[in-house]
């Protein structure tokens, strides 16, 4: 069954799809240019700490994508 | 004459790709935005000589960090622009060359890190992806330089395909389906590295691969250093050096002008190279024999680290403890590169978005930052009072690094934003261009040094000849003995850091200091002015009004930390 959650929530190693950004254009501009944009297949690798960064796998790519933006970014995960 | 861009995402290989094309050797590292400042080189072509400049990466041509303006501004300059591509990355990459095709500027692409995408199983149409974007593509590694002369021959055929503007949601969707066509991946497992990779950036095991990581390093760095110094340096100075100018002293009256500049004072009838203070002495022997080994070791790890691609990683682990700071995780990176020395530490602060973090991280690594050549003397002269007084020492600096960004953090306008970083994959070093690397350095560090260290190491001598010195040390003393508890001659050497502060803790070493006395005075000297080059790089980092603000924190604090020092010791 798919669920919408925030990218925080989701385990280490789930994939999962990215639904919409809770954020202005700012946010927007600095993540799809490194390739992280709604619709696209994101895997969670890991989180460094409590409030630290998730590190995110899109694409081939990692990214480590701070606190309060890993709040703002909602996916689409199977559970 | 033309004017070639060397452009592309970051950490895509640019400047060893550079290097390959001009002769111009820059330092290439294994993450994003290594180049903060442009560097220009001359490109043969046949007869002709082009310019080409080495362009800040970028995600897009939005201007959204100061490097981004900087590459856009830079783009209407030129007249051709090679597209470095890296290959394992295809789909972010073309991202770039559609937004650079919608200009009107011819483009070549050399498509780099060839060998690692081979490595990788990633199979990508060279002659498909000509097609589809209607510009020359020649397959390059940047590294070991192959494809680089058909990249040099081919640039006469850059031409601009004359594509129309689109949109974002366009051009990603364009990118997607020229990456379908041109691009099929081998299936394969997990590598070692990869592992390894995930390992470093989740809580526990993170901090545990950072402890061996930190410790190994330390290891490394202290016993190269030591083996260096026992068994090559020391030997050349003693059985080499010291019969030469212990036979120029016997000619020269050791009353004279010129021997005490030259030698400086003999001990027990003997020249002794850390207490005689003369140019050719103390002034030679600092720098060669008790600096450089130190510089060397260190740029050897810190090197290593960078190419291999961990740096990143201990960004993501450090981001909780930066935001305290009023920094993010990228900014332990400059603070890491101010152990070598400050000025390129200070320099890559530029990395960061605000002018709050950059005046943090500027701040921070002044005070609380030491640089190579100021460690390897503290842990020569002081180390001989034993470790207690080097750990004193080294968690002051890192306290006030600490607590200064703290206070800043709430009391500095401006924004501090968030962490949103690439993670490069772990690559094995190239021995070739690790070597390279530090051997830049190093060569950097002894055109830099080496005539000052002299030039201080006279000046100090022409002042103690002709007593200029005791009438400022009779003005400033006050402070000195009553506040740091230390004896007026100390004044003298913490003037002379201004010029360097490895020369300043020689003159503290032959002050006769207690241990006390001598870690007060290595704690303030670290924490209070910095060294002349480095005050020339905060005032062009930061400008007047934000350089004084930074100096009045360090001086203040590198008082405040001695006199609680004085008191507590």
């Amino acid at each position: 069954m798919s669920k919408r959650i925030i990218l925080r929530e989701m385990k280490d190693g789930e994939s999962g799809i990215i639904v919409e950004f809770l954020a202005g254009r700012g946010m927007y501009e600095r993540l799809s240019a490194l390739g992280i944009r709604p619709g696209v297949k994101i895997i969670k690798v890991g989180t460094a700490s409590k409030h630290g960064p998730v590190v995110v796998r899109v694409g081939r790519n990692q990214t480590a994508i701070g606190f309060g933006m890993s709040c703002k970014i909602t996916v689409e995960v199977d559970r | 004459m033309k004017h070639i861009m060397l452009m592309g995402n970051p950490n895509v290989g640019k400047s060893a790709v550079f290097s390959r094309l001009t002769g111009v050797h820059v330092v290439a590292s294994n993450y994003p935005g290594t180049t903060v400042e442009y560097t220009q080189g001359a490109l043969k072509m046949g007869q002709e000589v082009a310019t080409l400049i080495d362009v800040p990466g970028t995600y897009g041509l939005e201007a959204t960090s100061k490097a981004e303006e900087i590459a856009i501004d830079m783009l209407k300059r030129g007249d051709v622009v090679i597209n470095v591509v890296d290959a394992t990355n295809l789909e972010r990459n073309l991202h770039l060359t559609l937004h650079l095709l919608e200009e009107s500027i011819p483009v070549i692409i050399a498509l780099n890190i060839w060998d690692d995408a081979k490595h990788k199983g990633i199979v990508i149409d060279v002659k498909k992806m000509e097609e589809l974007l209607g510009v020359p593509v020649v397959p390059t590694v940047g590294i070991t330089g192959e494809g680089i002369k058909e990249l040099v021959l081919r640039i006469p055929e850059a031409v601009n395909p004359k594509v129309k503007k689109r949109s974002e949601e366009e051009r990603w969707a364009e990118v997607g389906r020229i990456v379908n066509e041109i691009q099929t991946i081998e299936h394969r497992h997990h590598t070692l590295l990869e592992v390894l990779s995930d390992l470093s950036v989740k809580p526990v095991s993170g901090l545990l691969v950072a402890s061996v990581v930190f410790f190994l390093s330390y290891e490394v760095v202290r016993r190269t250093a030591e083996t260096l110094i026992g068994y090559i340096f020391d030997p050349f100075f003693e059985k080499v050096w010291q019969p030469l100018v212990t036979r120029f002293s016997s000619v020269l009256n050791p009353d004279s002008f010129i021997h005490h500049v030259i030698i400086g004072k003999l001990i027990e009838g003997n020249i002794d190279f850390v207490q005689s203070f003369g140019v050719l002495t103390t002034g030679l022997y600092v720098p060669v024999a008790m600096v450089l080994p130190y510089v060397f070791s260190f740029y050897l790890v810190l090197g290593f680290l960078e190419d291999f691609g961990y740096l990143p990683r201990l960004a993501v682990l450090f981001d909780s403890i930066m935001h305290r700071m009023g920094l993010h995780g990228w900014a332990i990176i400059p603070s890491l590169l101010g152990l070598g020395c400050n000025v390129p530490g200070i320099m890559a602060s530029r990395i960061l978005e605000s002018r709050k973090e950059r005046l943090i991280s500027a701040t921070i690594i002044s005070i609380g930052v030491p640089c190579a050549a100021l460690q390897a003397m503290i842990w020569g002269l002081l180390g001989n009072y034993g470790a207690r007084y080097v750990i004193i020492v080294y968690s002051t600096l890192f306290f006030a690094w600490f607590l200064i960004g703290r206070i800043m953090k709430s009391f500095v306008k401006g924004y501090s934003p968030e962490l949103i970083m690439e993670i490069p994959p772990y690559r094995l070093p190239s021995v070739q261009i690790l070597s390279k690397k530090v051997w830049m350095r190093m060569v950097g560090f002894f055109k830099e040094a080496l005539p000052i260290v002299l030039l201080g190491v006279a000046l100090v001598n022409i002042l103690y000849y002709f007593k200029v010195f005791n009438i400022i040390a009779d003005f400033t003393s006050p402070l000195f003995t009553n506040v740091l508890g230390l004896p007026k001659d100390t004044v003298l050497a913490m003037a002379i850091g201004f010029l360097r502060k490895d020369v300043a803790v020689g003159m503290l070493g032959v002050a006769g200091l207690t241990a006390k006395q001598l870690t007060i005075a290595c704690t303030v000297l670290a924490m209070s002015f910095p060294c002349v080059a480095t005050f020339v790089v905060i005032f062009k980092e930061l400008g007047l009004a934000d350089m004084l603000k930074s100096v009045a924190i360090m001086l203040s604090s590198s008082i405040i930390a001695g006199a609680l020092l004085n008191i507590i010791l």
